[in-house]
């Protein structure tokens, strides 16, 4: 028998104000509404929402709600009812649970535990209206020392850098695991910012070489799409170790989502499951690390900056020290907030760390043992506005990766579903029905007001803080204070607790 | 520039409009034996059925002439067409001149001899606007009609006076009503309206003879009357350019750029022929639309400009009481129908286009139809089957759409 | 001049243009007032063939031969080049239904006139309804 599980959100539909005009109906990929002719009224099946809001934007009269149902169990602190539920869900089924986008449990979120400082009177703040203010930056190694050839003038030995006009870049989403619409909005937008985006592990499709200048391509363990042109093509070189979502395990996009054109692009069968594996399977120590990093450098002549990204976990910090050592030119540290197309809830939930903590402890370690410089770190696993990117760099961040805030400006609505391949916003899924729904007109724009927008804000607070370039916040961790910490977290992010004097 | 333009209907307007779209400044003078200014000539049964009045029926705005800078000479006739000399005379022996002169005399009813016709009381033709004045100022409760023509002018007259009289009897040579653009299904889902609206029909008869009053038909029946209406057809008013030796056939002759065979001369409406695209015959299609295009082709062209019209088709939009008759083309080739209720649907296919069809009832769309035929579409290259079941441009291939909905047209 | 174009690669057959085109036109601010309960009468008309969607509406053509075509002279094209039907003088008599290639004018639903869309000119939106209202672009409003 299989138990029956009392849907979580209710659709409340205020029939005063539904005209009946069946949008919502013909919105929902998961045929939630539907039409009765003989009360000429609309109908919804809660079990089938997932709470996309879908139909409660597009929905001309705002006749339309989505409520967290107040069915409940027994209360119960321990067993609460989505743990129930999850319970009699694997009961009925036998299987993994399966989860999208970011870690939703109430751990705490240490970037809301973090004050930023500003001037006064005796330093004083800027302008940034009528003030320079620079947030332009650079990634990659810095020169340790400067040479000088035998006329005394000084040598170039300035690794490739990647330019970036805003600290913000797209973090890596698949082609295939987002659709190419979704594609299509964040390279525009990448290019219109002056900033990149990350092709994730999908390949790149053959339209969107045009932006190869704002592209970052990645190498992951599938080695989907990877060859030369593809290399050739990026303003930066990623090796995918691992992903905040789902550290340790490898990826796994269905057959289904395996279109014509994502098939092409990853250079797979159509219709195959694409599994990626948990490790690169030529990859067990720092030094195996080293040889792929030189052997994409070795194959784009040394001109682009090569990532490599690892999920944010317990002793991130050596292993940053590692990758530094590597010859790697930037680090991303993606924490245990980032999202994900498809993880087991379980290690969605459960496997990982904080980003912040992880950031401290890497630039900590690296200044400490005078490799800091040997690499530009990049953060993404939930930056969720400007206030976490000021807060990143002051941690000690050059730049942030940003990927569910994208989603979101795109049209995501956080339901949580993207696993299965129904997104009623055209972003996760590969269905041309669905696809449709983002015009790359639309998206790209909304994606460029959102970084605008978050770039003011970056420089009102450069500003209040008499700070005027981005790289002199960078680990300036004497502009933060934490509230509401111990001191173990206080110690393992480096600050001071507000209140406390410099 | 010197312009003349005999008629002030819609040819004659259009003609203005064709003109000015060219020549903003040169003199344009209408003549017309009608004391109005222009009228939807059509809404003559409109009028009487107080769908419209004398103002709102103004085919255009009461400033049009002065507008478009027209000297109209209203109310006076033109008598001849002087070709060698380029004047046209009046009746009263004025002389106006012209460098370019149109002939848009339009058509008169055509009146057959018929036994007794001269003792009838309160009888009406219904071509023009004073026709319908003349007919209201008779019309009554008490009085019985009888109506000569079960064609277009005959039943839209029985439209616009049913509900204003006792009666109305329509007698008409055909089996049919509205033989020139229905078959017998389709004649008979709207005779079957009218009737419903308690129209009388005497069809495969005719009139043997009057007796004062009293229709004697060739039946044997008899029907006695109040006010008579001769609805037979028309004749186009073709004789000024005959008379000046202009060649004429059915109507005036015409080429697409509408110059008949006189020198500074061209035609424009009923009085004039058209090629039917869609049988590749000419002939005169009296029709309202047909008349504005021809028109207006005359304008550019008298004005200098390059126009040509030719794709002239027969287009018929006719309705009773609230339904619709919406016929188009030829009908010739194969046929599919579609018969139900009071809807009846006929496509004529030949050479893989849509030569023509008859739609009653079912007019949402029909335009689309009508391109088809216009244009020859070939039907392979559209989804027939699903434009048979209702008019839509998913049917087309997408860039045919793309053409038509995603670029200036 | 500026006219409304139909891209359908981004219509997703949602037809809230229908409706807002029927609120639009209906001279009332709200919705559910102007519409619940009410069979609607837009002027734009989506068309759904399996995954092809698009709207249709007047095309506002340059020789328009709806107006050309119209018995009563109730159809005509203004100096800023939109095609308007005065429903006061139009007697329902559809030759424009019958000669609009894009079977963008309709019969009104009185019955005794026909309707089209006039550009949102004709009630207090000021630019057409369904453009403003689409959400993915698929109707737009510009110079081409």
């Amino acid at each position: 028998m299989n138990m029956y599980i009392q849907p979580e959100y209710e659709v409340i539909r205020n029939s005063d104000k539904c005209i009946a005009c069946r949008v919502c109906e013909r919105q929902c990929a998961n045929l939630v509404h539907s039409f009765d002719s003989e009360t000429g009224k609309m109908k919804a099946d809660d079990s089938k929402c997932v709470n996309c809001h879908r139909c409660v934007c597009l929905c001309p009269t705002h006749a339309l709600k989505i409520v967290k149902s107040d069915d409940t169990y027994k209360i119960n602190a321990n067993w609460d009812n989505q743990t129930i539920n999850e319970v009699y869900k694997q009961a009925n089924t036998g299987g993994v649970l399966l989860s999208s986008m970011g870690n939703p449990k109430p751990y705490p979120v240490y970037w809301d535990r973090m004050l930023v400082n500003a001037s006064q009177v005796t330093n004083p703040p800027i302008d940034p209206l009528r003030e320079p203010m620079e947030t332009q930056l650079y990634l990659g190694k810095r020169a340790a020392k400067i040479e000088r050839d035998e006329q005394g003038k000084l040598k170039n030995t300035l690794a490739p850098q990647l330019k970036l006009k805003v600290p913000v870049l797209f973090s890596a989403m698949s082609y295939g695991s987002i659709s190419y619409n979704a594609h299509e909005s964040l390279a525009r937008a990448a290019e219109e910012l002056g900033t990149y985006y990350n092709t994730g592990e999908g390949g790149l499709h053959k339209d969107f070489y045009k932006y190869g200048k704002n592209t970052i391509v990645q190498v992951a363990s599938g080695r989907f799409g990877v060859f030369k042109d593809y290399l050739e093509s990026a303003a930066a070189i990623e090796i995918k170790m691992g992903q905040g979502a789902k550290p340790g395990i490898g990826g796994h996009l269905p057959g289904a989502k395996i279109s014509a054109d994502v098939s092409e692009t990853r250079m797979i069968p159509q219709g195959v499951d694409a599994i990626s594996p948990a490790p690169h399977h030529d990859i067990y120590s720092i030094e195996d690390l080293r040889q792929l990093v030189y052997s994409l450098k070795e194959a784009t002549e040394y001109k682009k900056p090569v990532i490599v990204k690892i999920a944010a976990v317990h002793n991130a910090a050596a292993i940053a020290s590692g990758i530094a050592r590597s010859g790697a030119d930037i680090i991303a540290i993606d924490g245990y907030r980032g999202g994900t197309g498809a993880a087991p809830t379980r290690i969605r939930d459960n496997v990982g760390i904080p980003i912040e903590l992880a950031l401290a402890q890497i630039d900590q370690r690296l200044r400490d043992e005078g490799i800091r410089d040997e690499v530009s770190i990049l953060v993404g696993g939930s930056i969720r506005s400007s206030a976490d990117v000021i807060k990143a760099i002051a941690l000690g961040a050059d730049a942030c990766y940003i990927g569910t805030a994208a989603l979101l400006a795109l049209g995501c609505h956080l339901c949580r579903s993207c696993h299965e391949g129904k997104c009623n916003w055209g972003i996760a899924t590969q269905r041309p029905d669905l696809v449709k729904r983002l015009n790359p007109d639309i998206g790209y724009k909304r994606l460029v007001n959102l970084v605008t927008a978050w770039n003011h804000e970056i420089q009102e607070m450069m500003g209040g803080m008499g700070i005027n370039s981005i790289e002199a916040l960078r680990g300036n961790r004497l502009m933060l204070r934490g509230i509401g910490l111990t001191d173990t977290e206080l110690n393992l992010l480096g600050i001071k607790y507000a209140g406390e004097s410099m | 520039m010197k312009y003349v333009i005999i008629g002030n209907s819609a040819a004659g307007i259009a003609c203005v409009e064709g003109i000015r779209s060219v020549d903003a400044d040169g003199e344009i003078t209408i003549i017309s034996d009608e004391p109005f200014a222009a009228y939807g000539r059509p809404l003559i049964s409109y009028y009487l059925l107080g769908a419209t009045d004398r103002h709102r029926m103004l085919y255009r705005p009461a400033d049009f002439y002065e507008k478009n800078k027209v000297r109209a000479l209203l109310g006076v006739r033109a008598e001849k067409i002087d070709a060698a000399a380029q004047k046209v005379v009046l009746r009263g022996g004025e002389e106006i001149p012209y460098d370019k002169l149109l002939v848009a005399t339009g058509s008169r009813p055509f009146e057959p001899p018929m036994e007794g016709i001269g003792g009838v009381k309160n009888k009406f033709n219904f071509m023009t606007l004073q026709d319908a004045l003349s007919l209201e100022k008779v019309l009554s409760k008490r009085k019985n009609v009888l109506i000569i023509g079960a064609g277009l002018i005959g039943l839209k007259c029985l439209e616009g006076i049913l509900e204003r009289v006792k009666s109305v009897s329509v007698v008409d040579m055909a089996g049919r009503i509205l033989p020139s653009i229905l078959d017998d299904a389709g004649a008979a889902v709207v005779r079957r309206e009218l009737e419903g609206k308690g129209a009388k029909f005497y069809l495969s008869d005719s009139v043997a003879k009057f007796e004062g009053n009293t229709a004697h038909l060739k039946s044997g029946k008899e029907i006695p009357f109040d006010i008579l209406v001769v609805a037979v057809g028309v004749r186009p008013n073709t004789e000024l350019v005959k008379d000046a030796g202009g060649e004429v056939s059915r109507g005036i002759v015409t080429d697409e750029k509408q110059q008949t065979s006189l020198q500074n001369v061209y035609a424009a409406g009923d009085c004039a022929e058209s090629f039917d695209i869609t049988s590749g015959v000419r002939k005169v299609l009296a029709l309202l639309p047909n008349a504005y295009r021809q028109g207006y082709t005359a304008g550019v062209n008298m004005a200098g400009g390059e126009a040509a019209f030719a794709n002239a088709m027969p287009l018929n939009a006719i309705g009773f009481f609230g339904s619709h008759v919406l016929t188009a083309g030829t009908y010739e080739g194969e046929s599919f129908v579609q018969a139900e209720g009071n809807v009846y649907r006929k496509f004529f296919c030949k050479d893989g286009v849509l030569k023509g069809f008859i739609l009653v009832n079912s007019p949402e769309r029909a335009g689309i139809y009508t391109s088809l035929v216009r244009n020859k579409t070939p039907l392979s290259e559209v989804d027939f089957k699903s434009l048979e079941g209702a008019p839509n441009l998913a049917a087309f291939p997408q860039a045919a759409r793309e053409r038509m909905l995603a670029r200036e047209v | 001049m500026k006219r409304i174009y139909v891209n359908e690669k981004w219509c997703l057959g949602c037809h809230l243009c229908e409706y807002e085109c029927a609120f639009a036109n209906s001279g009332l601010t709200d919705m559910v007032k102007a519409l619940k309960g009410k069979t609607i009468h837009p002027k734009i008309r989506v068309e759904d063939s399996g995954e092809v969607h698009f709207a249709v509406n007047c095309r506002h053509c340059k020789d328009a031969i709806c107006v050309q075509s119209c018995i009563s002279g109730a159809l005509s094209k203004g100096e800023d080049g939109v095609v308007r039907i005065d429903q006061n003088k139009c007697v329902g008599c559809l030759t424009c239904v019958l000669v609009c290639p894009y079977g963008a004018v309709m019969p009104a639903p009185s019955g005794h006139a026909a309707m089209k869309c006039q550009l949102c000119t004709d009630n207090l939106c000021g630019e057409p309804n369904c453009v403003k209202h689409c959400p993915n672009n698929a109707i737009v409003y510009e110079e081409r």
